[in-house]
This record gives structure tokens, C-alpha cells and sequence, in this order.
């Protein structure tokens, strides 16, 4: 079993306070850092090999480095705290139970990009994880750790999905509606009111302080070639233990699902799991020896995204959970781009009309096909991600789908 | 809150504000004060406009376009804009809702916990379609995507809170608890 680095202090009563944090270490991270040159601080999250965990799973000291060396302005740095991927809820456990980590790790990388001020963005339905840590933020400043050099400001959503996009955050956040904006520029170079941001993970930035701490090959050694460190997996669905667990990122899905979450529950036969949230495309039962880091799953055709976990017994309908899934895409396409806007809507009428038992057994062809001509077309990676489900679905379950149409 | 009782059912042109600000639509000095601080964290003053629409719910009970006029001012934006903005989000409520929101969960997690049963029967407790509002202004329901507490299927947020692995008999407690 591997360490437990992120949710280390989740048993504590006080972990949300600063006593807390500190009783177990905390702020050490930034001590250090803060006697760190910037580009020091980079170049040790770069051999950690740190990859965001919100959901693209870039590497996070690169991205870092793209920021530009001579920029006379403002640099932002930006807390993606937007969580919404369906079958994720890993940032708000942090929110709630371990805030100061997100601080100190914000600390941290803002002095490594010569930022002076820090948004954290949170959903606007997170009203007590948004409580909670702003109440953190107080404490901190309270304790002088933040105010000298760096400001946060806590800012809540409105509730829309495409705000967890980083560009469409962005736009959310300079208080507009949530449309993605064209890369590039990329946000390291034009981001949060056109100057370069930094855009972060919460989880990601919680991986900060133990790296710094604890050293970049320590936290590489925890994962794989490719990927360091821990993450939070967020397990639900059909298991008789859902919730949050941290394992290495080498953890393969099976031993995530039968070691962890206790198995597969209502039949007690997996049928299908969905592995990085609602948008990676669905794996079958034999699918489920492969580790669970980000390559390991580009490798089997889907991704690990934000790591949400959703476990599918036999007795699940595919056709249905895709109804869901579709209708979910249909609600939050924001509406920028044609494919995206037209093709989740009538995706959605069409999958729903073969679970009403109403379809034809070509209409599966002609969903496929239309999915597939919307993929890259796009402003943003939202409909690549729902295309993900749609056709994973319909190629790997198809004679369910066809069970339920009329020709 | 009951604020801007009836408004709804107000002409267009009354509605839309153009006698100037409404009467009923101000904030306080304090609440002034709050809205000059919010947009003060930000580089732009913009960046506030969310924060300050919370605000203006959550003081008039629900954004109308009297308000949305009255918010526009205070960032030097057309109202258009500010519409635009309201009616892209959902927390944003763009007619009267109840003294209570309940959302129910519906997307994948949940559904696989039986969301759907707990929908129909939080429907026929309340009498009302997803939508709607109960007569008495007691309760407005909606079905709504991830709200990230999958762990904890089936879910519903009812007004700030979470409301975790629900049951017919726990959403019967909620419910009553809903005054």
C-alpha cells in the first residue's frame, strides 16, 4: 500500500484549522521554499514529475516554466477548485478537510512563478468547502503567512460546468459567462485579465509542500516512470465502500476497485467501469489490469482525467447510464462552438429515444458518426470529452443497444 | 426570502426597469460598501460581477431584471450584459423561487443509487414538478448534474447543505424540517 501523502491529516478533528496543519508539519513546505529560488522551485516539481491531477494531467513545473521570464506585469496564479466531472469529488474533501495544504501549496508556486495574487475558484454549490476555506485564508492572514507578497482572493461560481474548463474559468472569473477562449494563447501567456496565469489543480497544488519537503525523487518514486506521486481516487457506483481513496498512481483499477473499494456490489459481477470521470471513455470487466497513472490509461484507449471511478455491475443498463451521461453534455455545452451545441443535444434525443425503445439499430451508426466528425473541431476539449462516452458505449456495449431498438 | 413578491406577473416594461431604479431594488450602505470592497480584489472591477450577483440574490430573493439594471451600474455595463451573465449560470434564479431549494442529483453516481426514485417521491411529497415552486412558496425543485458527493449517493442540495444518501423516510425528515 502506498503513502499516504494527500489526506494525511484527514483523520484529525482540526485538520481544516491552522493548528492543526501545523501540528503535522505543516507550512515546513513554504519555510523551505521561501529561502528557494523560484526557478529552484520549479526545476523540483519538474523532477518530480507532478502531472495535474484536475483532469488533462499535464506536467506541472512545465507548464510553470512557460511563463514568460521578462514579463514586466502581473503574473496570476489560479486555483481551478470548479470541481464537477461526474463521479469526482476528491478537491472538495481537500477544501473541507485540509485547506491550508492548497495555501501553502499556493505559496509555494506562486513564489516559483513571481506571482503576487492568487484566486481560488469554487464552484458556486461548494458552500461549505467555500466556507471552510475561506475561513483558512483568515487564519493565514491572521498568522501573517499571506498579505506579505501574496494576497488571495476567494471567488464563488455560479454553477456551470464549463467553468471547470481552465479558459472558460477564466472568463468566469473576469465575470463573464463561461465561454472557453482559442489556444493559444495559452493562459501562461495570456490568462486572467490578459496577463499570464497560471491555472491549478486544488489537488495538484496540495502535492506542492511534501515535494518541497520531502524532495522530488521521494515523490517520483511513489508513482511510475512517468507520473509521481499519489492521488485521490474517487470511487463510486456499484461498490460496497464508495469514497475517496489515495494510492499511488501505479495502483492498477482492479486493486483500486476489489483491494480498496471492497469490490463490486448489487450483482456482484462487474460489467463496465468508467475510469477518469464521466467524460474517459468506458472500460469492460477485462479491462482492468492497467495502471492507473496517466499514460496507463491513454494506453487503453481512455484516460484518467480527474480520476473519478464509476463501477458498473451487471445488472446496470448501459444505453441508460449513456442517456445520463448525454444529458449531462446536452445541459452544459456552453453553446460557443456549432458541433458541440448541436451534436450533444440531438445525441442526447437520439440515445434517449432507443432507451424509450423507439430507435432503429442504424441509428447506432449514424450517432456514431456524427460523434466522431465533431472530435478537434471545437474551441475546447469539452465535446472531445463527450465524445468519449458516446462512442466508448455504443463500440463496446453495442448488442445492448440493439436489444432496445425495433430493427 | 420573499422578496419582489409578484414581480413575475409585472408588464414587460415595469419588469425591465425603465421607470429607473426600482424602489425595492437598494442596497444597503453596508452592502454598497461591500460591493466597492468585492470589486477592489479585483484587477479588473469586473471580476466582481459574480460575487455581486450572489449578493443581489440572496438580498432580493432572486434576480430580476430590475436588478440585474441595478447591478449593471455598478460595473459601468450594459444591463445586456449583465442578463447575459444570469442566464448563463444556474445558481442564478431568474423568477421568485421558495423559501427553499431542493436539487436532487441526477446524473451517473447517483442515478445508479436510485435518484430517480428519490426524485418521484420528493415530487409527489411536494406536489410539484422539477421546476415549479409549491403553492405556499415553501419549496422549488430541481433535478441538476454533479454535485460532486458521488460517495454519497443518492444526494440533493437542499438550500447550503448537502444532503447525503438519501432514503424515501430521509427525504421525508428534510423535508418536513423545511419551513
Amino acid at each position: 500500500m502506498a503513502e499516504i501523502v494527500l489526506m494525511r491529516n484527514f483523520g484529525r478533528q482540526d485538520s481544516h484549522t491552522l493548528a492543526g496543519y501545523r501540528a503535522t508539519g505543516g507550512y515546513g513546505g513554504w519555510e523551505k521554499a521561501r529561502t528557494m529560488e523560484p526557478a529552484a522551485i520549479t526545476e523540483e516539481v519538474k523532477k518530480s514529475n507532478l502531472r495535474g491531477l484536475g483532469g488533462a494531467g499535464f506536467p506541472t513545473g512545465t507548464k510553470w516554466s512557460f511563463i514568460p521570464k521578462n514579463h514586466a506585469g502581473p503574473v496570476y496564479l489560479v486555483v481551478n477548485a470548479d470541481e464537477g466531472e461526474p463521479g469526482t469529488f476528491k478537491d472538495r474533501y481537500l477544501l473541507e478537510r485540509d485547506p491550508h495544504a492548497l495555501i501553502e501549496g499556493m505559496l509555494i508556486t506562486a513564489r516559483a512563478i513571481r506571482c503576487a495574487l492568487g484566486f481560488v475558484y469554487i464552484r458556486g454549490e461548494y458552500v461549505q468547502p467555500w466556507r471552510l476555506f475561506s475561513a483558512a485564508v483568515k487564519e493565514a492572514y491572521d498568522a501573517g503567512l499571506l498579505g506579505h507578497g501574496f494576497d488571495i482572493v476567494v471567488h464563488r461560481g455560479a454553477g456551470a460546468y464549463i467553468c471547470g474548463e481552465e479558459t472558460g474559468l477564466l472568463s468566469s472569473l473576469e465575470g463573464k459567462k463561461g465561454w472557453p477562449k482559442i489556444k493559444p494563447p495559452f493562459p501562461a501567456i495570456k490568462g486572467a485579465f490578459g496577463q499570464p496565469t497560471i491555472v491549478n489543480n486544488v489537488e495538484t497544488l496540495a502535492c506542492v509542500p511534501p515535494i518541497i519537503t520531502r524532495g522530488a525523487e521521494w515523490f517520483a518514486a511513489l508513482g511510475t516512470k512517468t507520473q509521481g506521486g499519489t492521488r485521490m481516487y474517487s470511487v463510486s457506483g456499484r461498490v460496497p465502500k464508495p469514497g475517496v481513496y489515495e494510492a499511488s498512481v501505479a495502483i492498477t483499477l482492479r486493486s483500486l476497485i476489489h483491494d480498496l473499494a471492497g469490490g463490486v456490489s448489487g450483482s456482484g459481477r462487474l460489467k463496465a467501469v468508467v475510469p477518469g470521470g464521466g467524460s474517459a471513455a468506458i472500460l469492460t470487466a477485462d479491462e482492468i489490469d492497467i495502471p492507473m497513472d496517466v499514460d496507463g490509461l491513454k494506453n487503453a484507449g481512455s484516460m484518467i482525467g480527474s480520476a473519478g471511478v464509476i463501477v458498473m455491475d451487471e445488472s446496470v443498463s448501459i444505453p441508460e447510464a449513456l442517456m445520463v451521461l448525454a444529458r449531462f453534455y446536452a445541459h452544459e455545452s456552453c453553446g460557443q462552438c456549432t458541433p458541440c451545441r448541436e451534436s450533444t443535444g440531438w445525441i442526447y434525443k437520439q440515445v434517449h429515444r432507443i432507451v424509450e425503445g423507439h430507435g432503429r439499430k442504424d441509428d447506432l451508426d449514424t450517432i456514431l458518426d456524427v460523434a466522431k466528425r465533431g472530435g478537434g473541431t471545437t474551441i475546447c476539449a469539452f465535446y472531445d470529452g463527450a465524445i468519449g462516452p458516446y462512442i466508448s458505449y455504443i463500440e463496446k456495449f453495442r448488442s445492448e443497444f440493439e436489444a432496445l431498438c425495433r430493427s | 426570502m420573499n422578496g419582489a413578491p409578484g414581480s413575475s406577473n409585472s408588464p414587460p416594461a415595469e419588469r425591465a426597469g425603465l421607470a429607473g431604479p426600482a424602489t425595492n431594488v437598494a442596497f444597503t450602505p453596508e452592502q454598497l460598501a461591500e460591493v466597492r470592497r468585492l470589486q477592489g480584489l479585483y484587477p479588473d472591477k469586473r471580476g466582481a460581477l459574480l460575487p455581486v450577483l450572489h449578493m443581489a440574490q440572496d438580498t432580493f430573493g432572486w434576480i430580476s431584471l430590475e436588478v440585474e439594471e441595478y447591478v449593471a451600474g455598478f460595473f459601468a455595463l450594459s444591463p445586456a450584459h449583465v442578463h447575459e451573465v444570469v442566464t448563463f449560470y444556474t445558481l442564478y434564479f431568474q423568477q421568485p423561487k421558495g423559501r427553499h431549494v431542493v436539487a436532487v442529483c441526477h446524473n451517473l453516481s447517483c442515478y445508479l443509487a436510485g435518484s430517480r426514485d428519490i426524485l418521484a417521491h420528493v415530487q409527489r411529497r411536494l406536489g410539484v414538478e422539477v421546476g415549479e415552486t409549491t403553492d405556499d412558496g415553501r419549496v422549488t425543485l430541481q433535478s441538476v448534474e454533479c454535485l460532486c458527493a458521488c460517495e454519497a449517493a443518492p444526494m440533493a442540495q437542499v438550500d447550503d447543505r448537502y444532503e447525503l444518501n438519501l432514503t424515501p423516510e430521509k427525504v421525508d425528515r428534510i423535508l418536513e424540517g423545511l419551513r
